[in-house]
This record gives structure tokens, sequence and C-alpha cells, in this order.
């Protein structure tokens, strides 16, 4: 006799029991062709530009054999741009998963705790007061958006966070801190205050190798732990005491899973500046397209991957020669994105 | 939630209506004092809640004597007094009335609008976070200014007023609609989910044009700050009317608000009209709004605060917070654009820049107080 | 001789009680529990049955929710200490809590969209490891908890479609799932109509009588407590007046003393426990004018 769990399911054990899996199909075959999807938007993306390269010759720079000029523009110049795409996203989208469930709300976002303000704010005072590199104005990225977090929880803080406390003192840091970089925005050189204000709509120009190794680094420690936990994040969907009745410890690993979520968010906002809406809409549209109970992990990543990956090529491509930043073109999706949960919401009524 | 129109409550006689309407009017007085779990507010009779709005408004007259006799140049406050009464033709006098008067009386209806707007708005989508930007006023004004400078090349607040204005108007009409398609109608979810969506839109559209754009950008990065200077007499009188208009509708809705504030079905149940009241509630807002926003560029927190701080004192009673509103609003204004003149002597700092500093400080105070939790 | 016989039988027994006594699975230690900083009970010394199905009764507010979620770990006392298996229960591995004793909470949250094989498989996540997730037993456990609450027709739809019976009845499934020795229930009867109530009631019977679970459960009605419960406790302002069979504490002048309530108490002729019968104003100044 088996369980009818309502969709096809695969089980997978090894012989003596050692190990065993429920493998939900749908859902593998949606990622599967997400990232197929991710993929073949990167393939397309490397071939287009200034200068065109024929996918023949793309795939051949990628895997074989390529004449050294179309390798050094495909594999040299754009295809660190495309692997951010792809690893960004993912990132993003996994963040995004990991705080939808733990506030279990579909508009939960780190932002509440006032991060990517703060961190807007750390890398203006480096790009507008001290005029530094790529690598300061990530670090003061991190520290602004990290700092940000700390005061936001400490002033959160009496007795225990409530959630409520925590949202009320996120948007009131947020919106002073959101005042002082409106101020430096006004008071710098034109040429200045634009290129911070490329910075802050989120932006994959110009990046390179040097820039991809350091995101690989930190999604191999980060992706791992966070995929250990992700079991125990289901269960903490259930409510705190169902949870802890199966043997989950909800503190630490609620704790544990912010740490990392807004770890994830923090690479993405040093690496490229802060993007928006991704980490919203990929969790709830790949639900819609799993059909999953509550929120999921790996294919919120994949559905994170493609979406930063076709807004880029877009943001490319749109208005070319000239490159848009890739943060305007995920808002814009994302206005359209709330769109559609509008109709979504009118039509279950 | 809203399930559908209710149209016994919307079919009836002339006759019937007015005494079905008042009949309404008691029910829902008492059900407000009945049903209402928060805790009556720190004021708990008329007779006080009408001494605490005297005070405020003697505060009122203070802050705007203030507003008009400080400023980067100090002028001493018998020559102010002069210019209002014996004008003639000196540099102090000038400046008193052609710069510190037309930005006082611009304060004051910014301030009354923005703060009764944001009451508007928290009542409607009965969250108290709401603030008046959220259904897309602000996103639609910056957006139709965007496009009057990068499209149309003009650059002067006067120029661009009209399309700030009416970007506001168009962008809360399709807000609206957006959030009332389907069933139920515009419920507050769906008016929340409909302003973030029109307003990442333009404001991701908006991003787009101005990162091309440098002029656009320049003159973006100034209307941002939200600024109550260099705008001079005729855009106060531009805008006044809308801006009475609005506060008028705004005053006559606090009963109705009441009602939809015990929840559509609740609301229902005793007869208010809450299609009507929504509909003109955002009327009053998107003029409110519209308006200043069009006129002094987005100011925040005072939408969001002040209407909060008034509930704490007076408790859930619309009748009580929107005047109270009415009168504090300018205060926290005026008193910030006042404080931004002194502060970066001889230069300014944007009154958008200080209320967010004096607002954000005094909610995380308030929060932090375990009793104000319940909002 | 017959006195000394006697004598060493009853030695014997107190010997016998008090060993028991020690090996009962589940007990508090003089605890205070409360939150914050209201205390609900102080220095509480509760023994749950081994094998027994208890039921803790009471007023509104009198604590026994807070004693059941201390008993299970979800509330931590101030002093005291709570004692699973002979070791506090606090030094055990979460997992290995969840595997000896199980709780029903009385709200959960029902993610969305989610069906009902779903949920009950995830009571199984006491006993599977990162790489075993879904073993022949765990497989198992969900059909037979699926089948003992009949939700199996279910088992494919989504469990926010469900009615409020259906759905209590598929959290119980979770946690038979999770077969614990212990099983704890906080008012597991709240959104039951009275078929299911009894339903589910006779269920826990099965459970205690037939497959050897101890049972322990926060119930509202005083009835059904007497017809199933083999062991009540009756609290009051948190602490507990009385505990023992339902035949011997359950009296009128009990139920005076708890819930302030006047009755009747009668033996039911269907399952011959006690029968409490409110007896309302009126009957009561009927009587109280009769015994004058």
């Amino acid at each position: 006799m088996s369980i009818d769990f309502g969709r096809p399911t695969t089980v997978v054990r090894s012989p003596k029991e050692g190990w065993s899996a429920r493998i939900d199909v749908r859902t593998v075959t949606v990622c599967l062709v997400l990232v197929a999807l991710a993929l073949a938007i990167g393939v397309i993306a490397l071939g287009s530009g200034d200068y065109q390269v024929p996918i023949g010759d793309v795939l051949g720079a990628l895997f074989g054999e390529a004449p050294a000029r179309i390798h050094m523009v495909v594999v040299e110049w754009r295809l660190p741009r495309v692997l951010l795409a792809l690893m960004l996203g993912a990132a993003l989208g996994m963040s995004g998963a990991i705080f939808q469930s733990l506030t279990r709300n579909p508009l939960g976002s780190p932002d509440i705790i006032g991060f990517n303000s703060g961190a807007y704010t750390g890398a203006l005072v480096v790009i507008l007061l001290i005029g530094g590199t790529y690598y300061e104005i990530a670090v003061g990225a991190l520290v602004g958006g990290i700092a940000t977090a700390a005061v936001v929880y400490l002033l959160a803080y009496k007795r225990g966070v409530q959630g409520f406390r925590l949202i009320i003192v996120g948007i009131a840091i947020s919106a002073m801190l959101g005042s002082v970089n409106t101020w430096m925005i006004l008071k710098a050189k034109l040429d200045d205050a634009m290129a911070a204000a490329v910075w802050g709509a989120g932006s994959l120009n110009g990046l390179g190798w040097t820039q991809v190794w350091p995101v690989v680094v930190v999604l191999a420690i980060l992706v791992p732990l966070i995929l250990v936990l992700g079991r125990r994040m289901q269960m903490l969907e259930m409510g705190d005491d169902a949870a802890k009745a199966l043997g989950v410890r909800a503190e630490p690993t609620r704790l544990s899973l912010v740490v990392l979520g807004v770890a994830l968010t923090a690479m993405v906002t040093a690496a490229a500046g802060p993007i928006g809406f991704v980490s919203l809409a990929a969790p709830q549209l790949v639900r819609r397209l799993t059909g999953s109970a509550g929120v999921t992990l790996l294919p919120s990543a994949a559905m994170g991957g493609a979406l930063l990956m076709v807004s880029d090529w877009v943001a490319q491509r749109a208005f070319a020669p000239t490159q848009l930043p890739v943060g305007v073109v995920t808002v814009s999706i994302g206005g359209i994105y709330f769109v559609w949960l509008l109709a979504r919401e009118a039509r279950k009524q | 939630m809203s399930v559908g129109l209710d149209k016994s409550a919307v079919d009836k006689s002339p006759a019937d209506k007015s005494a079905s309407d008042k009949h309404t009017e008691e029910l829902i007085d008492e059900s407000l004092q009945e049903k209402q779990k928060q805790p009556d507010g720190l004021v708990s009779t008329n007779s006080r809640r009408m001494a605490g709005l005297l005070v405020c408004l003697v505060v009122l007259a203070a802050v705007l004597l203030l507003s008009i006799a400080v400023g980067s140049k100090t002028i001493p406050f018998g020559t102010v007094i002069d210019a209002l009464v014996n004008y003639d033709d000196s540099n102090d006098h000038v400046i008193i009335r052609d710069l510190r008067l037309p930005r006082t009386l611009l304060g004051l209806i910014v301030g009354m609008a923005l703060g009764v707007a944001g009451g508007l708005i928290q009542a409607m989508t009965r969250n108290p976070l709401a603030d008046p930007g959220i259904l897309g006023v602000n996103a639609g004004a910056g957006f139709a200014m965007v496009v009057a400078v990068a499209v149309f090349g003009l650059t002067s607040i006067w120029s661009y007023i009209w399309f700030a204005f009416l970007g506001a108007v168009i962008a809360t009409a399709i807000v609206y609609t957006l959030g009332s398609i389907g069933r139920g109608g515009a419920t507050p979810i769906r008016l929340t989910l409909a302003g973030v969506a029109i307003g990442s839109v333009l404001g991701g559209i908006s991003s787009g044009i101005t990162l091309l754009n440098p002029t656009a950008f320049d003159q973006m990065r100034q209307w941002n700050a939200g600024s109550l200077s260099g705008r001079s007499l005729e855009i106060v009188l531009a805008v006044a009317p809308f801006i009475l208009i609005g506060l008028f509708l705004a005053l006559a809705l606090a009963r109705q608000l009441n009602a939809v504030a015990l929840g559509d079905d609740l609301a229902r149940s005793l007869g208010a009209n809450i299609t009507r009241t929504r509909i003109l509630g955002v009327i009053a807002v998107t003029l409110l709004c519209g308006a200043a926003t069009a006129a002094a560029g987005p100011i925040g927190f005072v939408g969001l605060m002040v209407p909060h701080v008034a509930r704490w004192f007076v408790g859930p009673d619309q009748r009580w917070i929107l005047p109270y509103t009415l009168v504090c609003s300018p205060i926290l204004l005026l008193f910030s654009d006042v404080v931004g003149r002194i502060v970066l002597r001889p230069g300014e700092l944007q009154v958008g820049i200080v209320t967010a500093f004096i607002g954000a400080p005094v909610l995380i105070m308030l929060v932090r107080r375990s009793k104000v939790s319940g909002l | 001789m017959i006195g000394e016989g006697t004598r060493n039988s009853v030695n014997e027994t107190s010997t016998a009680a008090v060993v028991a006594e020690r090996t009962n699975r589940l007990r508090a230690e003089d605890v205070t529990i409360g939150y914050d900083k209201r205390v609900i009970s102080e220095h509480l010394d509760v023994e749950i049955p081994d094998g027994g199905f208890t039921v803790i009764v009471g007023p509104n507010a009198c604590g026994k929710s807070t004693l059941l979620r201390a008993l299970s770990r979800l509330l931590k006392p101030t002093t005291g200490k709570v004692l699973l298996d002979g070791k506090a229960i606090t030094s055990y591995p979460a997992k290995e809590v969840a595997r000896r004793l199980g709780l029903l909470p009385q709200t959960s949250i029902a993610p969305d969209g989610i069906k009902v094989a779903d949920l009950v498989a995830r009571g199984r996540y006491p006993h599977q490891k990162l790489i075993r997730q879904w073993s022949r037993e765990d497989e198992a456990a969900v059909i037979n908890a699926m089948e003992a609450t009949k939700v199996t027709d279910l088992s494919a739809r989504p469990v926010d479609e469900l009615s409020g019976g259906q759905r209590q009845r598929v959290w119980v499934a979770m946690v038979l799932a999770q077969q614990t020795p212990l099983v704890l229930l906080d008012e597991p009867t709240t959104f039951l109509d009275i078929a299911h109530q009894i339903e589910l009631l006779e269920l826990c019977r099965d459970l205690n009588e037939n497959d050897g679970h101890t049972l322990v459960a926060v119930l509202h009605d005083l009835n059904h407590a007497c017809r199933y419960g083999t062991h009540i406790i009756a609290m009051k302002d948190g602490a507990v007046v009385a505990e023992g069979p339902p035949a011997e504490i359950i009296t009128e002048e009990l139920v005076q003393e708890v819930f302030g309530m006047a009755c009747r108490i009668i033996d039911d002729p269907v399952s011959h426990t006690p029968l409490v019968i409110p007896l309302g104003r009126e009957r009561q100044r009927n009587i109280e004018g009769a015994k004058v």
C-alpha cells in the first residue's frame, strides 16, 4: 500500500536503507527547466553585444576550441558577468525564501531590518566622501548594512524581539538613513552623484573574474549550511509550538537562518549594490509553478538565478549601446510581479 | 474579507435615507464605543480633548510666528512685525513678505494636507503603518516630473508643478482601479499591493530615465529632498484650493471612517456605505497628497506619524484624530523647516530630510513603550 | 498468621506503590511556572501515571495548558524540574524528547497549500536524519496514522480546504505518526462537533488501552473527562485541588469548589462513570427552596 500525496512522487532508497529520500517530481522538473532556461539565456547573452558572436562559437569558446579573439570576448569579458548574474540571482532567491518562511509572510524581506538603506549609506560614504575602489565600496556597503541591522535589532530588543517592533524600528531607521542618502546625493557633484545612484540601483556593469571568485567562495560556505537547516525551516512554518514538539530548537534555528539570510543579501549588495525585488518575487513565483506548500530553497534559488539573468540581459540590450543598471529592470519587473499578485488575490475571492 | 456589494445598503429612497443615515450614525457611535478593544487614549473626556486641541492651536500660532521670524538672515523681531503690518520696500521686509511668508503658508497647508492624508490612509487601509505615499502619489508625481524635465525640458518648480499634480492624480486613479478589479472591491490589502506595484514600476522607470539623463537626474535629486523653499506665493495659491477641498472632504468623512475601521462586514451590517466612503476617501487623499507633493516634493513621516500620535492621545475616534492631525501636522512640518534653516546656517537642510530625523527617533521611542503597542 | 500477613502485604503494597511512583515516566517536581513576570503555578508536584489516560480539568485560566506546556518542554519552569524517564527533560537533545513525547498544541499553522499526507508525514521528523529522509518505517507510520484518524481519503487534499473537524484530525494524525509512547493533547476537541469529539476520544482510548500509549489531555468537558479518563487532575488557580480516578474524586463538592458551579452527579447509564449535570439558576433555587 502506498500514500497518495496528491502529486507524483518518487522514493529512492539505498539497498540497506542507509539513505532514503522522497522526491517530488514536479518540483525537480521545474528546477531543471529553470536552470536550463537560465543557462540558455546566459549563452545568448554571451553571444550578444557590440560584438556579435554566433551561438556555435560561444559554445566552442566555453567547451572546446575557439579563436583567441572569440575566447577573450566570451570567456574573459562576458562570462564572469553571466556567472555573477546566475549566482547572485540564486543567492537573492534563497535569501528571499528564508525571510518569507521565517516571517510567514509573502512580503517578507531582509529590508525590514533596514539592511539595504544602511548598505547604501555605507557605500555612499565611500563613493562620495572617500572616493574608493570597488572593494572599498563593497566593504563600506557591508559595514553599513550590518551595522544598521545590528542597530535595528538592538533598538527593537526589549526582553526579546517582537516582530512588530522590529518592523517599525526598521522603517524608522530606514527612513532616517534614506534622508541621509538623499542629502549626500544632493550635495555631491553631479557626476559623482550619478555614479553613486548607479551603484544604488544595483548593477553588474564592469564586473570581471576577480569579482567572481569571492562570490563562489562565500556561496560554497553559506549554501550547504542553509540547505542543512532547510527541513528545520519547514518545520518552523507550522508554528513554534508544533516545531518544538517535533524536536526542532526554534530560537537557535531561527537566529541561524536570519544570520545566513542576511549574509547572502550582504554578499549580493557588496558585489553589485542593492538589487531589488528578486528576493521578493522569486520564491512566490516558483511556488506557483511547483505548487508546493510554503517556500522552498533550491527552487527559489533556481528562479532567482533565471530572473536576474533575464533582467541583466534586458538591462544590457534594451537601450543599447547604453547599459541600464540591472536594478532598474528588476524594480520595474517587480511592479509587474505585484500586479500579478493582485490579480491572483482578486481571483481568490 | 468583503465578498460583495450589499445592494440593500445602497438602494434607498431619499426620505428613508436621512432617517436611516442618522440611525446608522448612532449605531456606529455606539458600536465604536463598545467594540473598540483599544484603550481610549490618554485624553479621555471630550472637554479635555477640546482643551488639548486649543493648546495645539496656540503652539501652531507660535510656530507660524517662529517660521516667519527665523531664517538664515537674522532679522529683529520688531522688523518682522513691521513687515506684516507696515510694509515698506526695504530689503528685510521683502525677505519677510516674499520669501518667508509664502514659505510659512506653504508649510501650513502642505503640513495639514500631508497629515490628514496620512490619517485617511491609515483609517482606510486599516494599517497603522500606512504612509500617504502608498497609493502611488509620490511615485506618480516624481515620474511625471522626470518626464517633464527629460521630455519637455522644463526645469522650474512652477513649470512642472502641474505635471506633478496630474501624475499624482493619474497614478492614484490607476492604483485604485487596479485595486478594485475582481469581486469585493478595493480592500485594504489590494489597495496596498496595487500602490506598491504602481509605485515600483514608476520608480523603476523614473530611475531608468534619470540615470540616462543628467538634467533630469539633477532636478530629481533636488525634488527628492522635499523642500518648502523657492516656492512663491503663486504656488501656494495654486495648490491651496485643492488642499482645502480635500480637507473639507476628509473631515466630512470622519464618522464613516470610524465604521470602516471596524472591518468591512461589521461596517456594512451597521449600514455604512463602504464603497462610497472609500471612493471619497481616495479622492480626498489624492487631492491632498497630490497637491502637497506637487508643490513641495515628497515629504515623509508627517503623514505616518502625526495621526499615530494623535490616536495615542485621543483614542480611535476619527472625529478627534483628524482635527488634531490637522493642527499638529503643520507644527511638525514648520518646526522641521525652521530647524533646517538654522542647523546649517547660512545653508539649509531640506525639510524632507529633517522630518525623518525628528520623526524616526520619536517613532522608535513610542514603540519601545509597551503600552503603545496596540495600534 | 493473618495479622502478620496483612501487615506484610500492606508493606509490600506501599513499597510497590513507592517503586511505581519512582518509575512514572513523566513528572513535574516542585515546579514554578508562569509567563514573563506572571506566576501561574508555584511548587507544583504532578505525576503522570504510566499507561493511563490522564485528563487535566479546571476552569479557564487555572493553569491547565500552562502545566501541559511545562510537561512538554515548551515552557521552562523557573524553579523545580520536569522529569522524563528519570532525567530532567531539558537534558535530552530536542529530537530525543520528540521521540518519546508527542504534543498536539492548541494552535498550529498549516503552511499555505500543504496537502494532508505531507503534513502527516512531517510528524516523522524526529525519526529522520539528513540522509535518511523517508524509510519504510516512516511510510508505514504515516499510513497507520491516517487510517486510525480516518483521514486516508483526504490524503491528497490541501489542508486549508478542510473543515475544522477534518483539520483537527489531520493534526492528530501527525502526532500519531510520531509514534511516541507519551502523547500530550492540549484541548484537542475544541473545534469538533459532538460526533467527532467522541470519535477522537474513542481513538485516544484505543491508543491507551490497545496500544499502550500514555496519554495526557486537557479537556473542557468534564463528562468527557470522566468517561474516558483513567486519572483526573483537577486544577484551580494554578494548584492541583484533587487527583485520582474519576469515580473517586469527581463529587458535587469538588465541582462546586473548582468550577463554582452547583450540580447533581449521577451514574452515566452507558459508561458507568460519573455524569455531571449542572443545575442552572432556577433549578438551584428550587432545590435550595426545597431543602429549606
